[in-house]
């Protein structure tokens, strides 16, 4: 029904009778599928070197040298792809306490990561200390819900930042855990933490609606799930709450989970979240395959997970 | 006819190519990061200087442990306790003198603070790290006589070998307190007591509650890490001690 009110009113127009210049040819190569390839760590924690091969959860496993290989490897294959980290870079090996955070930054800078948002340990040396280490690198921070404005992040951080790869826009945006009773205040200083749901929601609206994207992401430190206490804002509470979300990226409660968990948005769509432990044992990866949306609604969508 | 034909053909054409794109399919899962990936050479080059720069002062030899010290070897104090009990005390007793012209009474940790033991034998910067990973920072706070008679009833409830320096406590076989005394004197009401602590337990660490609202609060800005290592450096041997402060007769 819609597409024949698509046609109706085409018909109605007089301008496509001056674009004759389009061929079938350009019809094949417009509806040849794009795919935008996500890549994600979360909690690497200063996990600069591979754990030894006598530890007792995870020998041989990690280190950022190889993760570098895996990345190159898979950007070689689709160079339509976005790095992103969900927070926690900082604090978990002398790498930390002695350089605070500059190789960190200048590792992820040399993998090329794209975006990155705040966990509460980057703040273990005091907002001045992230603010210092700023320099080192050379991607960007989003956070929707905590407030700089009387920082010295004050415009280093913004609510989010839009990419376009292969003409489909994403939006990626950043959501913090509460930080009072977390971090001290003499770290935190004067940032002000918003209600991570109500943030998404409106974020992930402006995204959709007014910025129009194809690919709306939310990099989140906020939490997994909290069985204990469900009232707590979490990544599959944010989920359930939101309606233009695609993909919830997560940190903070270490969560390793084996798949992408697909739950069910407000209006009752898929949302993909995702969380890989810790320590860069794992590099999550979540391809988007897109066509055009008429043969999307007519065919739909699968997930494989 | 022909003509209409050629129209819808231009018309598919247009109208794909301003086709909104949406998502058809999505894969997702997770890759280990294990020894079946080659490290990149470059990243492994730019990594190794900050590596053997760490590597060399961990392995800096600052002090000497007559012997094993873990934090079960007593029963309400250990020999590790009293030691970073008393280190504590003793490295920011200059810097809070400096500042605010007064002394130190009472130094308080957790016991659950103690990440690590120190192993028998050469003392490195490494030991430091593994007793105390975290960035937990020193913190002086003031105390009114009740908050230490508080402070006192935590310690005999908890029944655990939370560190102290500075004050003595005896419990009965009831673990009811039967002497408390600070710096040999019993605590005297109306009096306030300076009491060396962590940011963490100060915040309502483990409960603490007698600490979070101090008559007064001084940050030093000196990390119980830094004041073990800066401890270490200037004794030959640490002693590893049990002097029966905090006891149960």
């Amino acid at each position: 029904m819609k597409r024949r009110d698509f046609i109706q009113n085409s018909l109605a127009t007089s301008a496509f009778v001056t674009l004759g210049g389009l061929s079938l040819q350009s019809f094949t190569a417009n509806t040849a599928k794009k795919h935008i390839t996500i890549l994600h760590t979360n909690d690497v924690h200063s996990h600069i070197d591979p754990f030894g091969a006598n530890h007792p959860r995870n020998p041989n496993q990690g280190g950022a040298a190889r993760r570098a290989s895996l990345i190159a490897n898979i950007r070689k294959e689709n160079p339509n792809t976005l790095l992103l980290d969900a927070g926690d870079i900082f604090q978990g090996t002398p790498y930390f306490n002695y350089y605070g955070g500059e190789l960190e930054f200048k590792l992820m800078s040399m993998m090329k990561y794209d975006l990155a948002t705040i966990g509460n340990h980057d703040f273990d040396n005091g907002i001045d200390g992230l603010f210092a280490q700023l320099p080192n690198a050379n991607f960007e921070f989003v956070s929707a819900n905590y407030d700089f404005k009387n920082t010295v992040l004050d415009t280093h951080v913004k609510p989010y930042k839009i990419f376009v790869k292969d003409g489909i826009k994403i939006g990626i945006f950043g959501l913090g855990v509460k930080l009072g009773g977390l971090v001290d205040k003499r770290m935190y200083k004067e940032t002000v933490y918003n209600d991570p749901i109500e943030s998404a929601q409106d974020i992930s609206r402006i995204l959709k609606e007014e910025e129009k994207c194809d690919l709306v992401i939310c990099l989140s430190h906020i939490g997994y799930n909290y069985k204990r206490n469900p009232e707590r804002p979490s990544d599959l509470k944010l989920a359930r709450a939101t309606k233009d979300i695609d993909l919830i990226i997560g940190g903070h409660t270490h969560t390793f989970l084996q798949k992408p968990t697909i739950e069910k948005n407000s209006k009752g769509e898929s949302v993909l979240v995702n969380q890989v432990g810790a320590y860069g044992v794992y590099v999550g990866r979540v391809d988007f395959y897109f066509d055009d949306e008429k043969n999307v609604i007519a065919n739909g969508k699968s997930i494989i997970v | 006819m022909r003509k209409i034909i050629a129209l819808l053909v231009v018309f598919i054409a247009i109208s794909c190519s301003q086709e909104k794109q949406s998502i058809s399919k999505i894969e997702g899962k997770r890759i280990n990061i294990n020894d079946s990936l080659t490290a990149n050479q470059e990243i492994e080059d730019f990594i190794k200087p900050f590596r053997e720069r760490i590597e060399e002062d961990m392995n800096k030899v600052l002090s000497y442990a007559p012997k094993d010290m873990h934090k079960n070897d007593g029963e309400l104090e250990t020999t590790i306790g009293n030691l970073m009990a008393d280190l504590v005390k003793s490295q920011s007793e200059p810097v809070y003198k400096k500042r605010t012209g007064k002394s130190i009474d009472i130094c308080l940790l957790n016991h659950g603070g103690i990440r690590a033991p120190i192993p028998a034998g050469p003392i490195k910067t490494r030991t430091a790290f593994n007793v105390m990973p975290f960035e937990n920072s020193i913190v002086v706070a003031e105390l009114t006589a009740e908050n230490v008679h508080n402070m006192v009833a935590y310690l005999a409830k908890a029944k655990r070998a939370h560190p102290i320096s500075g004050l003595t406590v005896k419990l009965d076989k009831d673990l009811k307190v039967t002497e408390a005394l600070v710096n040999g004197k019993p605590i005297e009401d109306g009096k306030t007591y300076t009491v060396v602590t962590s940011d963490y337990l100060q915040n309502g660490g483990d409960r603490m509650n007698f600490l979070k609202n101090p008559e007064t609060l001084e940050v030093l800005d000196y990390k119980i890490r830094n004041a073990m290592i800066d401890y270490f450096k200037t004794v030959d041997t640490i002693p590893a001690q049990l002097d029966g402060r905090f006891i149960q007769q």
